[in-house]
């Protein structure tokens, strides 16, 4: 398995990220903390997915000197699609954030177990 | 007798009723409850003595209950943090393993170099004009994504506008317990236009150099993008970067005078509805087979590839004024 | 090609555009819209749905100039048609029925930004049932999360927001394993559409290869959907989500959010990885496993639950567990089973959650089983409404959970394997429910101490129009009789659209 690891280096680099920014995501108490885990299991995603386009000694696929032939050019396909992604991830993190600073504001924390200790004493009170 | 109904308070039939009824047990744990209209002399007594009792016992009651909840969420926060660490790595685990049996990386014989990417490459040119094949693809091939990545954008910035944008008191008023002395507070906090401008020099200078060139660099990424690298999502990205700059250095009340919301939200439906309705033509006509009479042009040409450059303006023009208006909500909750 | 055939097409555009539109009009303007674009979407999907029955066949539906491999495509045939039909339905009644809380609850100037949150919801929902490529399928799978985001936090008091951010959460895990599921899939099949890849796994089938990465993609997938749809080891967020949010959101969120997810991963199963191979895969075993065991842990819960809007939500919890134990069968009546007991389960859990609406504003806006106490005979329509709701979800006969407990039931009867955990796991949830949901019933109807005028006060008091609530509970009603009493057509055509499917 090692050594079969070590062909698939990328992709190895990229599901230890993904392994990163899930651990992240799931045990930080910080909001901010818990979003750049969200972000790093995204961009992980991202690489492995800009990974399955590439094709050794091929160029980008912008077409150059007229040359219209698929060995020419690397896969173009994943590009897209990460181009896709990267905007699905501004988007939800950009909204993760509006969601953190009102929270900051009613509650004056960034930690989420002190967030909902506050949302408790509001609910008692 | 009264032993008797004690066992007959205590029963489980009767426990089953209080909690039929929902009723909320006032001296909880193994305490008599009584009901007010059969009380005695000396019930009453009693009673008002417990309710003494139980004012001083609910204070204390309310501290320990609050410690008692923050062990509690201690303790599931222990098992929480072992349980996701196990997950988390046995996740990792399992994909690493998987990888192993994938297709080599950069081998031109794998699975996914097949007719699809060959047909957009070798006809690309020909079928959608664009020289930038991966622009070509996500611009007409398959432009249906696209769309719905922009309407992803705009959701997020729907969200945005709903948590940071603040409407004068009614914000206040609307959250219920936040009163609208609260909205004024947050706006206080929030807005820190009242220290603008900043007037610092470094920054202003440095951005009078920067902006323009920032600017036109964006807009050559929009309108090259099915000739060169770039496109609307990465040029629009630019170019918003490059009015934060401006808004950076001279304050709100520069970019107010071009840029306020009633702009960005015409600009947005304007540039949205367009794209909405071509794409829509142009999925009708290709379902139905017509023609759809959108001339391609010469490849290469800044004009040419049909319907991919004022899809590109569109877009960059909406993720610009997006980051704008993120930024400006972040800072101060409106523009 | 006819024009019907365009109308699923035509659905997705009118409910993207109404959002668009609404974003520079008032929030009366946009209600119009956003009620305007759900009907007739309604329709056009009632229109699909007849249009697949009379042509007996399903079609695909170019979206460009470009076929199948390459371009964008979307489907539709009887299935698709019958459940975006039943959303659109269920959606109409769910906003028509918490209208006015809608606008109490949401900030004046904000309310267009609500409605544009329905529209691209009906979209993205429509967008996940007509899909024909998986790639498409995750963009509108976010456009879905991001909205129900919205719809949750959209009344902005601080419970909203904690929920809302659990929310995201789970359903950024979610989504992450989703994607990788699908870029694993297209690192072995290359192809993002629906047909060419179940063609291209069933070449890799037949010879074997790639088998471990097509087991991970299986599980991957089904993990990422479960995640995001609240199956039970992943439930934590449900009750927290649905039971903060305008009771719009929590019908829509409750009815349909997670449905169209279960949808998708239904789809997925037959039409990209093939449903043999997923019944040889133990998936579905595991599925059935966690599916029993929310089924038992959601009614738990609620039994402990307090709150009656929690109690609810943790219902969904137990009925969400149905629904997968019913995939987990593997068996085709099973699949039937667990498709119409989504489609039951939309039109009851919304019903209840917008006939409790009825029943909180005459009760101070209290929601603990106390203050409820004879709200059954201070509003009797939404007290009728809830009882129905609460008797079909028990399944009582007559009424939609009977027929689907009945599908579950007899279709269990089929695997030997798992007859009798099925349906001793049956039996136990139906007590279980009928504990929970006839506590609540019996505590509507018992003469009690009616909340005094300044409790009245004390809560937000309305100026009530109840024509909005009365005519949605009566539609829901409505709806769940039908299910209930004309049950054979619809279980005939979920069958006729599963074997479509293939």
């Amino acid at each position: 398995m090692m050594e079969n690891l070590f062909y698939h280096l990328e992709e190895a680099a990229a599901m230890v990220l993904f392994g990163i920014g899930f651990t992240m995501l799931l045990l930080h108490r910080n909001l901010i903390k818990k979003i750049m885990g969200m972000n790093i299991m995204d961009t992980a995603v991202y690489l492995f997915l800009a990974v399955k386009g590439y094709i050794r000694g091929r160029m980008v696929p912008i077409v150059t000197d007229g040359i219209l032939d698929a060995s020419a050019y690397i896969n173009p396909v994943p590009s897209g699609l990460v181009l896709t992604g990267i905007v699905v991830s501004v988007s939800t993190t950009a909204l993760m954030l509006a969601l953190t600073i009102r929270l900051y504001e009613r509650y004056h924390s960034l930690d989420l177990d002190e967030i909902l200790m506050g949302v408790k004493r509001e609910e008692h009170a | 007798m009264s032993r008797q109904k004690d066992n007959y308070e205590n029963s489980w039939w009767l426990k089953f009723k209080r909690w039929v009824e929902g009723e909320i047990d006032p001296l909880a744990h193994g305490m008599e409850t009584v009901r007010p209209d059969q009380e005695t002399e000396d019930r009453r007594w009693q009673r008002e003595k417990l309710l003494q009792a139980r004012t001083a016992k609910e204070r204390k009651s309310q501290e320990l209950r609050e410690a008692l909840e923050a062990r509690e969420l201690r303790q599931y926060q222990k098992i929480y943090q072992v349980l996701s660490v196990l997950l988390c790595v046995a996740v990792s685990l399992v994909l690493l393993w998987t990888i192993t049996y994938l297709p080599e990386i950069g081998d031109a014989g794998n699975p996914d170099n097949n007719e699809v990417s060959a047909r957009y490459i070798e006809q690309g040119l020909k079928e959608t004009g664009a020289v930038n094949i991966v622009t070509g693809m996500i611009l007409d091939y398959r432009a249906f994504d696209t769309f719905g990545e922009s309407c992803v954008l705009f959701i997020a910035s729907c969200c945005v506008l709903v948590l940071l944008r603040m409407d004068g008191g009614s914000d206040g008023e609307k959250s219920g317990k936040k009163g609208a002395s609260g909205a004024k507070k947050r706006m206080a906090e929030t807005n820190d236009r009242l220290y603008e401008p900043k007037n610092d020099v470094i920054l202003q200078q440095c951005s009078c150099v920067l902006v323009p060139l920032i600017l036109v660099f964006g807009v050559y990424i929009v309108l090259n993008g099915h000739l060169s690298p770039g496109g609307g999502f990465s040029g629009g990205a630019v170019l918003g970067s490059g009015l934060i700059l401006y808004l950076n250095a001279f304050g709100f009340r520069r970019t107010g005078q071009f840029l306020t919301e009633k702009v960005y939200r015409r600009v947005t439906l304007s540039a949205l509805t367009f794209y909405c309705l071509a794409k829509s033509y142009s999925f009708f006509t290709g379902a139905n087979h017509l023609e759809s009479g959108i001339p391609l042009g010469t490849p290469g040409d800044i004009l040419s590839s049909g319907l991919i450059l004022p899809l590109n303006i569109c877009v960059g023009l909406v993720v610009a004024c997006t980051m704008y208006a993120f930024y400006a909500l972040f800072r101060k909750g409106g523009m | 090609m006819t024009l019907v055939q365009n109308f699923p097409f035509f659905s997705i555009i009118i409910a993207m555009f109404s959002g668009i539109i609404s974003s520079v009009l008032t929030g009366k303007q946009a209600r119009n819209i956003s009620l305007a674009a759900i009907s007739v979407t309604t329709v056009m999907s009632a229109a699909v749905l007849f249009f697949c029955l009379r042509t007996g066949e399903s079609y695909t539906y170019m979206m460009g100039h470009f076929p199948a491999p390459w371009g964008n495509e979307i489907r539709a045939g009887v299935l698709e048609g019958l459940t975006a039909l039943l959303f659109g339905l269920v959606m109409l009644l769910a906003v028509i029925g918490g209208m006015e809380h809608t606008f109490l609850d949401v900030e004046e100037t904000k309310i267009n930004l609500f409605f544009i949150m329905i529209d691209l919801m009906l979209s993205s929902l429509l967008a996940l049932i007509y899909t024909n490529d998986l790639f498409t399928a995750y963009v509108f799978v976010e456009i879905n999360t991001i909205a129900g985001c919205g719809l949750i936090m959209i009344r902005q008091v601080g419970r909203s927001f904690t929920s809302a951010i659990w929310y995201m959460v789970m359903s950024q895990l979610g989504s992450g394993l989703f994607l990788i599921g699908l870029t694993l899939l297209y690192d072995v099949t290359g192809h993002l559409l629906m047909s060419p890849a179940k063609e291209a796994v069933a070449l890799l089938e037949a010879a074997g290869s790639y088998e471990i990465p097509l087991l991970v993609i299986l599980a991957v997938i089904s993990v990422g959907l479960a995640i995001k749809s609240g199956l039970f080891p992943f439930h934590a967020w449900i009750p927290h989500t649905y039971g903060y949010a305008t009771p719009t959101a929590s019908a829509i969120l409750s009815g349909l959010v997670s449905k169209g997810y279960i949808f998708l991963l239904i789809k997925i199963f037959y039409r990209v990885l093939g449903r043999e191979n997923v019944i040889a895969s133990r998936i579905v075993n595991v599925l059935f496993i966690f599916g029993l065991a929310g089924m038992i842990m959601g009614s738990v819960l609620a039994i402990m639950e307090k709150d009656t809007r929690r109690m609810i939500a943790y219902s969904s919890v137990a009925q969400i567990g149905y629904i997968y134990m019913g995939i987990g069968l593997g068996t085709e009546a099973g699949m039937v089973a667990a498709v119409f007991h989504m489609f039951t389960h939309s039109a009851t859990k919304a019903l209840l959650f917008i006939s409790a609406v009825g029943l909180y504003e005459v009760s101070g806006d209290k929601k603990d089983f106390k203050s409820l106490r004879g709200a059954g005979y201070r509003n009797p329509l939404a007290g009728i409404g809830f009882t129905v709701g609460a008797l079909s979800m028990v399944g009582f006969p007559m009424l939609s959970g009977f027929i689907s407990k009945l599908l579950f039931a007899t279709s269990a009867l089929n695997s030997p394997h798992k007859m009798m955990p099925t349906l001793i796991g049956l039996a136990v949830s139906t007590v279980l429910n009928a504990i929970y949901f006839l506590r609540l019933v019996i505590t509507l109807y018992r003469g009690g101490n009616a909340p005094t005028g300044k409790e009245m006060r004390e809560g937000k008091h309305l100026q009530y129009h109840p024509g909005m609530l009365r005519l949605a509970i009566c539609g829901f009603i409505l709806l769940n009789l039908f299910l209930g009493l004309q049950s054979q057509p619809v279980v005939r055509g979920i069958a006729l659209g599963l074997a479509m499917f293939d």
